[in-house]
């Protein structure tokens, strides 16, 4: 396990090298938007990458209202974080692609919107986790994220309800893709799930690190308090 | 032992009573949407079909920050005197209190709305053009919608630091599609447009999350 690490370090340094070369250079350049339209390939994949850390989160809490195993409290804290990072790379880089090319900044279109409000449930999700007493923590976070789970169906009808009575123009969807964007798009994919992957592997070392450090100060201030008999 | 209903009446009637001679939450309610009343009239000087558009999506949020004030309030008693570590320890179910509780908000914020409303008619000179007897069923089930999300999430917010700020933190977020379907089925109600796929969501909405929030409750009331 331990030589695994660096490997999968080298092979999405390579990736993401690779990955950007394909969306810089390779890919053909779009006809009507023209060069704005290869941040598409950063978009979608972040997108997939943090709705699939979502489900993870979502998994490791059942998991952990189920088995009460530490290991999957760490998960569901570790995908959740990495999940509202890619999430605000989404959020942040769709405006970036909006204003060139539909003319605004945002809309409040049914696919933005619920990005939008599920990267908000997250948040308050991480807010939870960090003001919640200790040892309680991991439990309320797993039932929280339930919530959201179970949210997100709504979140995306009522939204959809909502656009269908007061129709907007929505671009993007539809169509055909050029078969060389969609193998860029799917490299551009793999590159970050690896990214994504290490990142989320040395955050849960980090988190199980410093909670046996926090258990071995605990346990040590209870042995070496002065009330105590030696 | 009580049944499980008769610990739930127990629980409300005790809780309607402290309320009847306290009158705390439903006072600073009653004020704090008043406030909210007069401060977005001033902020928007509209005419009658303005009124129309805009009065659903005012009303649900004054109903919703009064009602964050009720529900903060939710447990705060029970935590003197060890009142809900004496319930962990005894045999009554969890469910039973967490509907007491609820059903305790509902009644609260009902009695707000039915008090606030008519002063919403008058502020803002509203006249429904949909059939009116549709808006009872909205605030019925969008009442609901936010008291039992809300109701489980003080219990939840009632371990962390800060307890009154965590509420909305975690109340608003989820409730943002039920806020939507309310504000969108009063304002087609007032405008005289459909609004059976909103109510549809909203009762929905209603049983997935009161049936979460009662599989869920007696986790964590019990958490430690």
């Amino acid at each position: 396990m331990k030589r695994a690490f660096p490997i999968l370090g080298i092979l999405t340094a390579i990736l993401l090298s690779y990955s950007l070369y394909m969306a810089l250079v390779v890919a053909p350049t779009e006809q009507t938007m023209g060069d704005v339209q290869r941040i598409f390939y950063y978009h979608v994949p972040s997108a997939w990458t943090a709705f699939i850390l979502f489900t993870i989160n979502f998994v490791a809490s059942v998991v952990y209202l189920i088995r009460r195993k530490q290991g999957a409290d760490i998960v569901a804290l570790v995908s959740a974080e990495v999940g509202v990072v890619f999430c605000t790379i989404v959020l942040v880089t769709g405006p970036i692609w909006a204003r060139p090319v539909w003319g605004i900044w945002w809309t409040w279109d049914m696919r933005l919107t619920s990005t939008l409000v599920l990267w908000l449930i997250y948040i308050s999700y991480l807010v939870l986790r960090r003001f919640s007493a200790s040892g309680e923590t991991p439990l309320l976070a797993a039932t929280l994220s339930i919530f959201g789970a179970l949210c997100v169906p709504f979140v995306y009808f009522s939204i959809w309800f909502f656009r269908t009575q007061h129709p907007q123009p929505v671009i993007g969807g539809g169509g055909s893709i050029d078969p060389r964007m969609l193998h860029v798009l799917l490299i551009n994919w793999l590159a970050f799930s690896c990214f994504a992957l290490l990142i989320c592997w040395s955050r849960y070392r980090l988190e199980k690190l410093q909670r046996e450090v926090e258990q071995a100060q605990a346990l040590e201030s209870l042995t070496q308090s002065p009330g105590s008999p030696r | 032992m009580p049944s499980p209903t008769g610990i739930t009446r127990a629980t409300l009637v005790k809780d309607l009573r402290l309320e009847w001679r306290s009158k705390d939450a439903i006072n600073s309610m009653l004020f704090f949407s008043l406030l909210v009343v007069v401060v977005f009239s001033f902020s928007f000087d509209p005419n009658a079909e303005e009124s129309r558009q805009i009065a659903g999506g005012l009303i649900w949020v004054a109903f919703l920050f009064a009602a964050v004030v009720a529900l903060n309030q939710t447990w705060a008693r029970e935590i003197r005197n060890q009142v809900l570590d004496a319930y962990r320890v005894s045999p009554a179910p969890a469910n039973s209190l967490f509907l007491a509780k609820a059903i305790g908000n509902f009644i609260f914020v009902s009695v707000l709305e039915a008090l606030m409303t008519p002063l919403f008619v008058l502020f803002y000179q509203l006249r429904p053009l949909g059939p009116a007897w549709q808006l009872l069923v909205v605030a019925a089930l969008g009442t609901w919608a936010l008291v039992v999300n809300g109701t489980f999430f003080a219990a939840m917010s009632l371990r962390t630091r800060s307890r009154e700020i965590m509420l909305p933190l975690l109340l608003f977020p989820i409730s943002i599609p039920a806020l939507l379907a309310m504000v969108q089925a009063t304002t087609n109600i007032l405008t005289g447009e459909g609004a059976r796929v909103w109510m549809a969501l909203l009762l929905s909405y209603d049983l997935v999350f009161t049936t979460a929030c009662l599989i869920l409750f007696e986790t964590v009331l019990n958490a430690e």
